[in-house]
């Protein structure tokens, strides 16, 4: 291990980490509205729109995130929509997200059981008063541990942007290695990197997943 | 659109061919993925410090690390580090079941740990020895669990092995890259074709498995 050298990378690496986490995170906010409405549409069964929210999520859980990128970063431009690798870099990990949060977000919502919604109709509470007040904060509660885990799959998916020549950690460390052939310290570097910028994602989630486990179950 | 491309000599059976590899990696990393995720999942579930640590970390790796960069390690790393030299589809086959393994343990835990207590409790009440209660009660009661989700990492795995692309296996999207190039001047358009074309293949492979492993899930639930 030569840490003259790992001094030397440290300023790509870092900027490659921001762009990293940048993209990533565009990304996972596209993914939560996305996913939000699209599990809206699907709960209150509002039809055409609901049918193309359940094509939309069966297409995007069921083909890897490289393969959409591809598709979105070369595909695309010979029908003539050309956008840039960051943009489809936040757009492909967006779409991908958006079908995986939808689904969780859905789950939660039909976990509520009915008699919540009827015991509220008896007490006299208006329909979108039942939602907002006794629906959406239970159907949060169980959505939560999901919500994280997908954060955490969608931060991990990241690493595929290198396919597209986008300059993040994984392609970073790929053309460092290919120019120099520092193999080890380049490796070294991007596991700390990902571990700094997963760990304490994973550990919330681990903490947040007890305790809901704790509040369902009772040990 | 550039689809006529695929219809020109073999492409269309070469990228097909190109698809059956990446299955072929899934399929045998799936298969060590379950039967070893099985036995250290059981293990996760025993009160022993020094095991729980060990597994602890070893969960931890797995879930913030991401494919692609264990795969970079065990492909590029291990070579230079230790001196082996493994073959692409080796190292493929190394970390998808070193993922997986993680995968299916943790699910294996989290559908013991989703027995009542009761369950154990009666069980012994009965005069059940500990080999017994397993047999005849908890492992009944998780299998039906499991398989939905054990399917269910099937299509997880058919994804992900999509990467293997990048450490220079010839699969269905380097196929897919060839038949661009070698096409380049006849058909420029060819990549949206071929794009598209390989987008579909995958949600064909995946979908039905995704349904059958929601319908089970239903099913037995």
């Amino acid at each position: 291990m030569n840490f003259g050298v790992i001094a030397e990378y440290m300023p790509l690496y870092t900027e490659a980490f921001f762009l990293t986490i940048k993209i990533g995170w565009i990304g996972i906010a596209i993914s939560f509205v996305l996913g939000i409405a699209v599990a809206f549409i699907m709960h209150f069964k509002i039809p055409v729109l609901s049918a193309i929210s359940k094509a939309y999520i069966e297409l995007f859980r069921n083909t890897p995130l490289l393969i959409q990128l591809f598709f979105l970063y070369f595909g695309l431009p010979k029908i003539g929509i050309n956008i840039s690798a960051e943009v489809c870099g936040a757009l492909g990990l967006g779409l991908l997200g958006g079908s995986y949060m939808a689904e969780t977000i859905r789950s939660g919502l039909d976990a509520v059981p009915k008699s919540q919604t009827e015991s509220g109709k008896a007490l006299g509470m208006k329909p979108l008063l039942i939602f907002k007040d006794i629906i959406l904060p239970q159907a949060f509660a169980t959505s939560v541990p999901g919500l994280l885990a997908n954060i955490i799959f969608l931060l991990k998916e990241t690493s595929v942007f290198s396919a597209i020549s986008l300059m993040d950690l994984m392609f970073t460390a790929k053309d460092l290695i290919g120019l120099y052939y520092n193999t080890t310290e380049c490796l070294v570097m991007l596991v700390i990197f990902y571990i700094i910028m997963l760990l304490p994602v994973s550990l919330i989630g681990s903490r947040v997943e007890k305790r809901v486990r704790y509040k369902m179950f009772g040990a | 659109m550039g689809f006529d491309v695929l219809l020109k000599g073999s492409n269309m059976s070469r990228l097909l061919g190109g698809l059956g590899i990446s299955l072929e990696i899934s399929l045998i990393s799936v298969v060590i993925s379950i039967v070893l995720g099985v036995g250290v999942g059981m293990l996760m579930t025993v009160n022993n410090r020094a095991v729980k640590a060990v597994t602890r970390v070893y969960l931890e790796i797995v879930r913030i690390m991401p494919q692609m960069v264990l795969l970079f390690i065990v492909y590029f790393g291990a070579t230079k580090a230790m001196g082996l030299n493994l073959s692409a589809e080796a190292s493929a086959i190394i970390v998808f079941s070193f993922w997986g393994v993680a995968e299916m343990a943790d699910l294996v835990r989290g559908s013991l740990l989703s027995i009542p207590v009761i369950q154990y409790e009666s069980s012994k009440a009965l005069g059940f020895s500990k080999l017994q209660t397993y047999i005849y009660i908890i492992i009944p009661q998780i299998v039906r669990r499991m398989i939905p989700l054990s399917i269910n990492l099937i299509t997880r795995m058919i994804k992900t092995t999509s990467l293997v692309m990048m450490i220079g296996i010839v699969e269905v999207l380097k196929v897919g890259q060839q038949i661009i190039e070698a096409n380049r001047k006849s058909s420029p358009n060819a990549a949206f074709g071929v794009f598209a074309t390989i987008f579909i293949l995958y949600f064909l492979a995946c979908w039905p498995i995704s349904c059958l492993s929601k319908y089970l899930e239903k099913k037995w639930s």
